[in-house]
């Protein structure tokens, strides 16, 4: 039945795939003017405009250009960069590392804070705890993160002097960015650990273990949690893929050298390969993510793969 | 006929006034619309409260201190933070309005569609879907910006179409819930047109889950393009746009922190205030979801 259910949801990710890849195959069509100057740059020279044109198949039917496209893709050939010559596989390797390890720093930060402050605030329903932490959450759902990661810096690098604000030289220049980014996670998986307690610990089985005399803490820590954590970590895989993509921001206050900021770059120097190169790459990232979630809920629970 | 339209005019009356009664029992709902009606207020009378012009520059007072003339100081340029701001709630204003009318003009009938039809146009329709949400968070807007181009009504475009697969999944998953209901049994039995059935039936009554959504996408709308606009992404100078506005404050963070203070504070408070309003409006429109 799990083999079923892994083929089925694998299934489902190729058209997915497709499209994200015909949004981007068509991103650089639909711009004003010619793919060839677009792709090769401002600077190229005629040479370099026609190798570019032959490259991406210009004079053929779209279907065929699309072939085409695809074809590299699974070369992992994702064209040059114009602003650098470099190729943009190579770009985004040297970058994609960083905003890894700020996105897992993050996520663990966010589960560890999260998840706990979630049991305790769902236990103690309506204790003076759960509405704070849970006031505090709403405020880590409506801070800008670029305004969160200007005032950390304000004040634990400018202010205080204790921690490095910008650059990815040690591991304390990791601490603010990663506090950062993982501030709208940690309040999300928070909220959903809360609600997630609140209704497990409703169900008959939790009140069987208490009436058979379990101390509240073995029925919370043996049985609740156990089924109370299910929704939490399909809410922990998607923010993980969230982040990798959130990072742009985080990345950009910090001056930190993952592929957001790369983006960025891309986008505002009109540098259209490696803005295609970097939502490709993300997108299939997050695509993948979701499907490892959806297979590991799953297996936490069975009812899912009989649905 | 008439007479049933008329007995229902009473009813939804008292249902808005039910989900008031609701609404002001809960304080943070009460903040919450207070801080709405306030960034409301500044965004239509913005020319009445602003106590300077937000364009005026003046570079010998550039990066001044807050004091009595000038209560939250000047920016890089010499310019009144102060009206900025205010004049700032406005831009953010019409983007929210806009994002929200792209997002639910086309993601509410798009899941509509998707749910009454059900079998091929469901597939077609969630396949789109699916792509579109394999953009995690803002990378989708991103992305349509590097097509679209910088400026505000892209920013609009790009941040209103990145909303649409999140209201057609919502919209889908409510008239999945209602379609089965006896009442639209009944008036399909009676010959009531697909059209009619959509229009009478499904729309009305998936609509508060809609509107709360619609209120909590206020707050992430005037995010995202708060971020966007801090990107460099956003409105041209010297519109007064909060994002843009903390962009210019970030350099000088060491010798002006106030610059990036106040308007990062600003787009906090706004967006406090909308997630407050929509978790208030959720709990009074659906005491069911509840937590």
């Amino acid at each position: 039945m799990t083999g079923q259910y892994i083929i089925r949801r694998l299934l489902i990710m190729i058209p997915v795939l497709m499209g994200v890849s015909l949004i981007i195959f068509t991103m650089v069509r639909v711009i004003p003017g010619d793919p060839g100057i677009i792709m090769a740059g401002p600077h190229a020279t005629k040479d370099q405009v026609d190798q570019i044109r032959a490259q991406l198949g210009l004079d053929r039917h779209p279907v065929a250009q699309y072939m085409i496209f695809v074809g590299n893709l699974f070369r992992a050939d994702l064209g040059t960069s114009t602003r650098t010559g470099l190729p943009v596989t190579q770009e985004i390797m040297a970058r994609f590392p960083n905003t890894l390890l700020l996105a897992l720093a993050s996520i663990l930060i966010a589960t560890a804070l999260g998840v706990l402050t979630g049991i305790i605030a769902g236990v103690k329903q309506n204790s003076k705890f759960d509405y704070l932490s849970m006031l505090i959450a709403l405020f880590g759902l409506s801070m800008p993160v670029f305004w969160l990661g200007l005032m950390l810096m304000l004040f634990f690098s400018i202010k205080l002097e204790w921690l490095p604000a910008v650059g990815a030289d040690s591991f304390w220049h990791l601490i603010l960015p990663a506090i950062t980014l993982g501030a709208n996670s940690t309040a999300i998986i928070a909220r959903m650990t809360r609600s997630s307690m609140l209704e497990v610990i409703r169900l008959d089985y939790i009140r069987t273990a208490k009436a058979k005399g379990l101390t509240e803490k073995l029925v919370i820590s043996r049985h609740a949690l156990k089924n109370a954590l299910i929704p939490v970590v399909t809410v922990i895989g998607l923010q993980t893929g969230t982040l990798l993509g959130g990072a742009v921001l985080t990345e950009i206050v910090f001056a930190w050298p993952g592929i957001g900021r790369l983006l960025v770059e891309a986008i505002l120097a009109r540098d259209y390969p490696v803005v295609q190169g970097v939502v490709m790459v993300v997108a299939t990232m997050f695509i993948l993510v979701n499907l490892i979630v959806d297979i590991l809920y799953s297996y936490l629970d069975p009812r899912i793969r009989y649905q | 006929m008439e007479e049933i339209v008329k007995k229902e005019e009473p009813r939804e009356l008292s249902q808005l006034r039910e989900v008031f009664r609701r609404l002001s029992k809960r304080i943070t709902a009460l903040i919450g619309l207070i801080i709405v009606i306030i960034f409301l207020v500044s965004a239509i009378l913005a020319p009445l409260l602003s106590p300077h012009d937000p364009i005026e520059h003046s570079l010998v007072h550039k990066l001044a201190n807050p004091s009595w003339d000038y209560p939250l100081g000047r920016d890089e340029l010499g310019r009144c933070i102060l009206s900025r701001i205010i004049y700032g709630a406005r831009i953010s204003l019409l983007i929210g309005v806009m994002v929200i009318s792209i997002g639910v003009l086309v993601g509410v009938p798009l899941g509509v569609i998707s749910a009454y039809y059900g079998g091929k146009v469901d597939f077609i329709v969630q396949r789109f879907v699916d792509t579109m949400l394999a953009f995690p968070g803002i990378l989708l807007a991103l992305t349509l910006i590097a097509m679209l181009g910088v400026g505000l009504a892209n920013v609009m475009i790009a941040v209103g179409v990145s909303t649409i697969p999140i209201y057609a999944r919502l919209a889908r998953s409510s008239v999945l819930a209602i379609k089965a209901r006896q009442f639209v049994e009944a008036s399909k039995s009676i010959g009531a047109s697909n059209s009619r059935i959509i229009l009478r039936h499904l729309i009305p009554n998936s609509l508060s889950p809609i509107i709360v959504q619609s209120t909590l996408h206020m707050a992430t709308a005037i995010l995202w393009a708060a971020g966007l606009g801090f990107l460099g992404l956003g409105v041209n100078p010297p519109t007064p746009e909060w994002g843009a506005m903390l962009n210019g404050g970030r350099l000088y963070i060491r010798v002006a922190s106030h610059v990036a203070t106040f308007p990062g504070l600003m787009i906090f408070i706004t967006v406090l205030g909308f997630n407050l309003l929509g978790d208030g409006l959720r709990d009074a429109l659906d005491p069911r979801l509840k937590t």
